[in-house]
């Protein structure tokens, strides 16, 4: 790419910091030129080094792995760190926090204190009354590959939190759930080490606020980073609650 | 008592999963009932004959000996219908924004995402929402007045001033049906086949060319009706204002 055909993009970011009083949300523009495999993240630090560096936005391993990244990118809830600006033609790029999440100032949400939650309210655990009695010198009991093979693919979730932004459900109802509990409780269900019955992940996940409050919108299978299978995994679980099976 | 005292985690009632399943099974019941009423209503398009043997066999001629039928079989089935309507409002209603801060946090979400799904979801509430009040003049209308024939329905239509309301109820079913129909599918995880983002390709293409068919067929009746109505205005009259007889020669010759 040369000079003369690189384009100048336009970020148009809102700027808030609660922490400061008095200020008020603003969205502000920004310019900056594009370079062959730029990301949404390289852009970030570009103008947090070259233009304001008080721009607040989180990110750890910049390649899709942490899930600290996440925000709305024209519209759309996506990590900044895979998301390539040429997919935008226009070149005019807006960046908003992720809702649902407190804000920590501009692009940065505590993403972390949900997450908590969420483990805590689904026991986020193997749970196994005979655990204490456990033979250490035996062999552990085998899995079959391909249980273990499902279980992994429910925990390829990063917990970024894009499904819970996209969820329409969860910004109407803030006791809600929402996907990444549901894919949690999903990968214990499944798991035949989780001694929990039926009944027990019914007392977890079984009302308004657990998976039959779930509307079925959809945003967390479009907009999931991962991949994840949302919404069969809600699907099995709402059938597996509903018929107490 | 206990509920009072006792951890909601602790315990939790299996009444949410009977609710969902019943919203969920009402839902199914009407969302195909509402198809095939729409097939059988425009046999209009056929002709009166098409018409009047489709309504002779909602009376259920064919189990009298006279060949009359028996309204009494179109109550039922409308008391039936109206029963389903009913329940399936009461828990539908259950998901609707309660407040104004949850419809601001809706329609927040709609602007900020323009996420189709989302997007429906909200029509299936509005026009869920339309229902309410159009679907029960309907349904109230034909539990009270329950012959079927071209000419009481085209009077019903065109005298009796129903054609806005009509087209609105045909908006609203056949959108609120078909989008409720493939909520369904993907909610309970129907027709998932070995890729489930494919089939949810296809169901959504199924959805929208069946609205598109049935809107179609309901609007091209609706005209038929408007049609036989203005011919026969004259006697429409008299079709309104009387009680209907049993059979509409009675009333036209």
């Amino acid at each position: 790419m040369s000079n003369e055909e690189k384009r100048t993009l336009t970020f148009e970011i809102l700027r808030y910091n609660p922490q400061i009083k008095g200020d008020t949300p603003k969205m502000k523009k920004y310019e900056v030129v594009e370079a062959p495999g730029m990301t949404v993240f390289i852009v970030l630090n570009e103008i947090r080094e070259e233009h304001d560096p008080s721009l607040q936005f989180d990110f750890v391993c910049r390649a899709g792995i942490c899930g600290s990244c996440g925000m709305i990118i024209n519209g759309e809830p996506k990590l900044a760190c895979r998301t390539l600006t040429d997919t935008y033609p226009k070149g005019i790029i807006t960046l908003l926090p992720l809702p649902v999440f407190e804000l920590i100032g501009d692009l940065s949400v505590n993403t972390g204190k949900v997450m908590r939650q969420m483990s805590e309210r689904v026991e986020s655990w193997i749970h196994d009354k005979d655990a204490e009695n456990v033979d250490l010198t035996r062999i552990e009991e085998r899995m079959e590959p391909e249980v273990a093979e499902e279980i992994y693919e429910l925990e390829r979730c990063v917990e970024c939190g894009l499904c819970l932004a996209a969820c329409a459900t969860k910004r109407m109802r803030d006791d809600f759930l929402g996907a990444v509990g549901f894919m949690r409780l999903a990968r214990y269900a499944i798991d035949p080490r989780d001694k929990r019955s039926g009944k027990e992940f019914y007392d977890i996940i079984g009302d308004d606020d657990g998976v039959f409050g779930c509307m079925t919108l959809l945003g967390c299978e479009d907009y999931c980073p991962k991949d994840l299978p949302h919404q069969t995994q809600i699907a099995y679980l709402r059938r597996k609650m509903a018929l107490g099976k | 008592m206990e509920n009072l005292v006792l951890d909601n985690k602790t315990k939790k009632s299996r009444i949410p999963a009977w609710l969902d399943l019943t919203q969920s099974g009402t839902g199914l019941v009407l969302g195909l009932f509402m198809w095939v009423h729409m097939l059988l209503i425009s046999s209009i398009l056929l002709g009166k004959g098409s018409f009047n043997f489709v309504a002779n066999m909602m009376e259920l001629s064919f189990l009298s000996p006279t060949g009359e039928g028996y309204p009494i079989a179109v109550v039922l089935a409308v008391s039936g219908v109206f029963t389903l309507f009913i329940l399936h409002a009461g828990l539908g209603m259950r998901k609707f924004p309660s407040s104004y801060k949850q419809y601001k946090a809706v329609r927040s979400q709609m602007k900020l995402l323009k996420h189709e799904d989302t997007n429906l979801w909200f029509y299936q509430a509005l026009t869920g929402f339309i229902m309410f009040f159009a679907g029960s003049v309907h349904l109230y209308t034909m539990l009270t007045h329950p012959d079927i024939d071209p000419y009481i329905s085209a009077a019903r239509v065109v005298t009796s001033n129903m054609w806005p309301l009509y087209l609105i109820l045909l908006i609203a079913v056949e959108y609120h049906g078909a989008i409720g129909l493939y909520r369904l599918c993907m909610k309970w995880g129907w027709f998932t086949g070995k890729d489930a983002k494919k089939s949810r390709a296809k169901l959504k293409k199924l959805k929208k060319t069946l609205t598109a068919f049935f809107l179609v067929l309901g609007i091209l009746s609706l005209i038929v009706f408007i049609l036989i109505g203005i011919k026969n205005k004259d006697k429409n009259q008299e079709i309104s204002t009387v009680i209907i007889p049993t059979t509409i020669e009675q009333t036209i010759s």
